[in-house]
């Protein structure tokens, strides 16, 4: 069984066949592969016997759920009101300097992909940022100038 | 005019001097129906921002009959601004899954869910730990009820409650149109309990303290302890638990920076309110709040403020009603066109005119508040949207 | 149980679960509408239906909102009209208003709305996305999303209706829009062109893919021999694209329209239609033979029909496996097109080359189907255009004629004899009707044992329709037939196909023969229909029908005489090797996601 298939049983057996089950089985795959490729949406609808348009419908309503090509690094800085106020102009500047990627692009060795979000509720300790599931907050150019490059050192 | 001082309290984030589970475990051997008493005497509301009586909610659904209801816990806190349930979550969890417990025991539910925020899957792991503990204890005592993790995507409006209950079932995040509310048909068509995080941490505190005690906390609107997210200008950025009825002068004196020139109340679905009303707006008084402020000293533009609310209601929109769909991007094209002199200042009082109908024809909560910022920000700061 | 409420000062009671919308058209109040659809199930998302209920500030949506005992609503206020003028004006704000060169224009619902309300075109900036492309990959529908008004009510008919879903709604806030799976081309997802997402579209965002143009082109084409032949349904149809009440016979105006826009020939699809049920009548007998006599596993049981290419189209992407139910008779539409490229052309002494065959159909999975590569058995591509019923009230309209002043006109022969068994061909359950009213004459030698041969139990809008049919008196040849009961069904709308479908992969369908229509109420409320259609209007349109078939001197196809001529003539004898070159055809699997 691939592993695409193993992911998708493995949410069945918790949740069963129903939609109910949709979610959860999107959320792992992409926990997995940071986004959902069009084979992955036709076989989620296989499995659940529903149509791929309701699949692709339902991914792309929810902004964590990325039908586009992503890098294994997702960075959403928050652009809400207060991290705003509080410099995160500086910090995207900084970060599109260092990885030479503008909002919604993808480093060219699809390590970083850069994206805004919406407030990610760390608004008392703004600017905030999500690489993947990890936050990072009270951002300054240098502050994320540190975190950028121990990811490029040391993660893969 | 119920004002009171700027008082803090300690009772939601308080360290457990009680433990939760005891609180949880002399509840159930009341009678349903007295803590169903109980929580209506104690008038708490809740506390996403809607305000709802929660005993008049839980006596509703204990009064539905059905195989199997649920208590979902709403950890979807994404209005930006807000932050007090991720304290809650991570400090006093307990709390809040005794709370769910209880409303659980009071209306026959067995399932409970807490859906979280996708930007707090952080917080999983440490979750699904102490929800162990809750589940083993919850045996332990013989009381039929569980809990678990249900981890949302991204949408902000998926903390309206029939759109959470949607995205649950693996839709597409739309509000439904109610009625039927979720009390009568909620989760899998079932009734369903839908609280706030604080609201069911209070519930608990309810159970502990008892109504009587509970009631001598806030104002005759609201009682109660109140947790308010506080950021932007303000060198005590946080979570302050305080009783409501403080007047905004009082809040700005305690939390300002000196320079404070208009408050937030409510997130970006609430009102903004300027200076010249400090003295005369009571927190917590006729307008319910889900506690976030958010404080703008005099360097900020109102402008640039409300420009930033209007991108984010574009965009957190479900898109489904014309009026909040289109409404918001009117009112952003609508600001835009003002500033650069492409329309007349006059537009902006069509432009009202339209949030006023957003507020009352969109389907949901979400375009309907969008009038409360829009409204009072271009109104106190008129000067502002033109030069 | 019932509840009693007041609108506007009028008292009014209604069934417990009617929303306030039911109520308020109880009492013949009219409250405006977008989103909603008769045929669907309730959005309440445009919110043009507004209405003020008592101790209310918020106004609720009509046709979301239940009617409850004692409610006092009012629909006409300042409140609601200012509000209901901004949401129009905000509908507007979002639409590509280039009216006047809309194929929809005069037809669509926003533009009266708009015009009802007087709205200005200034209240609002536009918000119109720019540059969209309109997809016409399809062979069949058009989508133009710059007249998207997101009510949602494609996506609902192609889940509730036809359980297709093809349509789904993606993204959100200012980017949600109506789209197809990754906003594919309509051309390579598993829509069926069924069409019934155009009929119910408020506006011109989806349409037919036209081919007016073309025809012009041929008709003003000298060398061209140009024949038409027109659908059952479209005659009772058609009226209603020219001012004329729903539910009008236009036959004969309708066929002398077509020769004064100057077609060669007029020809009749019921023709060939009642070629199909001795065709279909036949291959079912042999079926029957097949199975129960000679016990070949190989031959499936039921047999479904095949003149529903939207039907035929669903079942090679959802059902691949079960390709062998078809009957592999040809649509009359496309039997017509290859007998008129050989036949006709040799009766009449014309170069197949220089004819252009074109189909009147209700429908839009017509066009799809001309265009399959199968579809070129007399060596030429067998119909060279399948039009709308619409499209040919809007070339009656270019052609200026005066339609309701027209005389009538008798269809040009040969292959324009039509019997009534042919005409209920266009109501869901007609071909099933023929169908016994033939193969029963076959088997046994007398007519159906129906009253004036009209079979009641398989008509009407009822979603499955079943009967079972007890054979008894065989003549010789089919007396393995004898005392059998034959079991029948009839569905329509895709939906109800997928429960017959679903009955056959569980091994549990009972029927022998099964009749089914891609579209609600049959060809009548086809995709290629005049809009609005909904069952009031499906309803007039079958009553025409039958009042057509009454009305036949001949009612049952193997009594047609160019049937019989053809096949003295050209075929020999059904099923026989023409036939099976012309006449039949087979299916293929397309993709299920």
């Amino acid at each position: 069984m691939s592993e695409l298939k193993t992911v998708i049983s493995d949410q069945i057996k918790k949740h069963g066949k129903g939609r109910d089950a949709l979610m959860p089985i999107l959320q792992s795959i992409v926990e997995k592969n940071n986004y959902l490729t069009n084979e992955n949406m036709v076989e989620i609808a296989k499995e659940l016997d529903i149509s791929a348009a309701d699949v692709y419908g339902t991914a792309s309503f929810y902004s964590f759920l990325e039908t586009e090509e992503r890098g294994r690094y997702v960075i959403r800085i928050c652009k809400s009101i207060t991290c705003d106020m509080k410099g995160k102009g500086k910090v995207l500047r900084t970060i599109q300097d260092m990885l030479k990627i503008k909002i919604g692009e993808t480093t060219q060795n699809k390590k970083f992909s850069l994206l805004e979000t919406n407030c990610i509720g760390l608004c008392d300790q703004g600017p905030a940022m999500l690489i993947n599931d990890d936050f990072y907050n009270h951002l300054t150019p240098e502050k994320v100038r540190e975190v950028l490059v121990d990811y490029i050192r040391n993660k893969n | 005019m119920t004002k009171k001082q700027l008082k803090r309290v300690d009772i939601i984030l308080s360290p457990y001097s009680v433990s939760p589970y005891q609180v949880l475990i002399n509840t159930v051997k009341r009678s349903k129906d007295e803590v169903i008493k109980e929580m209506i005497n104690s008038g708490l509301r809740g506390r996403g921002g809607a305000g709802f009586p929660t005993g008049l909610k839980w006596k509703l659904a204990s009064e539905q009959i059905s195989d199997e209801k649920y208590i979902i816990c709403n950890a979807d806190e994404g209005e930006p601004g807000t932050f007090k349930d991720r304290k809650i979550l991570s400090e006093v969890p307990r709390k809040v899954f005794s709370g769910m417990a209880i409303a659980g025991w009071a209306t026959n539910s067995t399932k409970g869910v807490v859906y979280l925020r996708r930007e707090y899957k952080y917080m999983v792991a440490d979750l699904e730990k102490e929800i162990e503990v809750f589940n083993n204890k919850a045996k332990e005592i013989g009381l039929d009820f569980s809990i678990n993790i249900f981890l949302g995507a991204g949408a902000y409006v998926c903390g309206e409650e029939t759109a959470l209950i949607e995205s649950m079932e693996g839709k597409r995040g739309e509000p439904r149109n109610k009625p039927p509310y979720p009390i009568q048909n909620g989760f899998k068509g079932k009734p369903t309990i839908v609280g706030n995080v604080e609201t069911f941490a209070s519930a608990s505190m309810v159970c502990r303290y008892g109504a009587d005690e509970y009631v001598k906390f806030g104002t005759n609107d609201q009682h109660g302890s109140k947790l308010f997210s506080i950021s932007g200008d303000s060198p005590k950025e946080g979570v302050h638990e305080l009783e409501l009825g403080m007047s905004i002068e009082d809040f700005v004196h305690e939390f300002g920076d000196g320079d404070t020139k208009a408050v937030q109340v409510g997130g970006v679905a609430g009102f903004c309110v300027p200076r010249k009303h400090f003295k005369t707006t009571i927190i917590g008084e006729g307008q319910t709040t889900g506690g976030a402020t958010m404080i703008f000293n005099s360097t900020r533009s109102m402008y640039h403020v409300l420009h930033n609310y209007l991108d984010f209601f574009v965009e957190e929109s479900c898109g489904q009603c014309t009026p909040c769909r289109v409404g918001t991007q009117q009112l952003l094209k609508g600001i835009e066109a003002v500033k650069l002199g492409e329309k007349e200042p006059e537009y902006l009082e069509q432009l009202i005119k339209l949030s006023q109908t957003m507020k009352v024809a969109s389907k949901c909560g979400l375009g309907q508040s969008v009038a409360n910022s829009f409204a009072s920000i271009v109104t106190n700061f008129k000067e502002e949207m033109i030069y | 149980m019932s509840v009693n409420l007041k609108i506007d000062g009028i008292n009014v009671s209604v069934e417990k679960g009617s929303t306030i919308l039911d109520a308020a058209k109880k009492i013949n109040i009219k409250i405006p509408t977008l989103c909603h659809h008769e045929d669907l199930c309730v959005a309440g998302n445009c919110r043009v239906c507004i209405v003020e209920v008592e101790g209310k500030n918020k106004l609720e949506a009509s046709c979301a909102t239940p009617a409850e005992e004692g409610m006092i609503i009012k629909t006409n206020t300042p409140k609601i009209r200012n509000a209901r003028k901004d949401i129009i004006s905000l509908l507007v704000s979002e639409h590509n208003t280039q009216c006047t060169t809309c194929y929809r224009s005069t037809n669509c619902e926003l533009q009266a709305l708009s015009s009802e309300h007087n709205i200005d075109h200034e209240r609002f900036l536009s918000v119109l996305k720019p540059h969209t492309k309109i997809d016409k990959s399809s062979w069949s529908i058009e989508k133009d999303d710059s007249k998207c008004v997101r009510c949602q009510r494609c996506v609902r008919t192609c889940a509730e209706l036809q359980h297709v879903n093809a349509l789904t709604v993606s993204g959100k806030g200012k980017e949600m829009k109506i789209s197809t799976f990754l906003n594919l081309p309509f051309s390579d997802v598993v829509c069926t062109n069924c069409g019934q997402c155009i009929t119910h579209c408020p506006t011109g965002a989806l349409t037919e893919r036209r081919y007016f143009d073309e025809v012009w082109e041929a008709i003003g084409d000298p060398t061209k021999h140009v024949v038409v032949n027109t659908a059952p349904s479209v005659r009772v149809a058609l009226g209603e694209m020219l001012g004329m009440p729903v539910g009008t016979r236009v036959t004969g105006k309708m066929v002398t329209a077509l020769k004064k826009m100057g077609i060669d020939a007029v020809l009749d699809t019921d023709f060939t239609a009642d070629l199909t049920i001795i065709e279909e009548g036949h291959e079912l007998l042999t079926r029957l033979k097949s199975v129960l006599v000679d016990g070949d596993t190989s031959v499936k049981l039921p047999m479904m029909t095949s003149c529903s290419p939207g039907w035929v189209k669903f079942i090679e992407h959802m059902y691949p496996e079960y390709l062998g139910h078809l009957s592999s008779c040809k649509s009359p539409q496309q039997m017509f097109g290859a007998l008129t490229k050989t036949y006709y052309a040799e009766k009449n002494n014309i170069n197949p080359k220089d004819i252009v065959s074109i189909a009147i159909m209700p429908c839009a999975a017509k066009k799809f189907e001309a265009n399959r590569p199968e579809m070129r058995d007399s060596g030429y591509q067998d119909i060279d255009a399948g039009l709308t019923t619409r499209e040919l009230g809007h070339m009656i309209k270019q052609a200026g004629l005066n339609f309701a002043e027209l005389e009538d006109t008798k269809y040009d022969s040969f292959m324009g004899d039509s019997t009534g068994a042919a005409v209920i061909f266009g109501a869901t359950g007609g071909v099933m009707e023929a169908a016994l009213r033939t193969a029963y004459e076959v088997v046994t030698g007398r007519e159906v044992p129906f009253k004036n041969l009209n079979i009641l139990p398989v008509r009407g809008l009822e979603g499955i329709k079943e009967a079972t049919i007890k054979i008894e008196g065989c003549l010789p040849a089919w007396s393995f037939l004898e005392g059998a009961e034959l079991k029948i069904a009839v569905a329509h709308g895709l939906i109800n196909a997928r429960q017959i479908m679903d009955m056959i992969v569980a091994g549990e369908c009972p029927y022998h023969f099964i009749e089914v229509m891609a579209c609600p109420g049959g060809c009548i409320g086809g995709g290629g229909q005049p809009i609005p259609t909904n069952n009031e209007i499906r309803l007039k349109r079958i009553k025409a029908i039958y009042d057509e078939d009454e009305g036949m001197p001949i009612r049952k196809s193997h009594e047609n005489p160019e049937v019989t001529k053809i096949y003295a003539d050209f075929l020999e004898k059904p099923l026989g090797h023409t036939s099976h070159k012309l006449l039949h055809t087979k299916y293929r699997k397309r993709n299920r996601y």
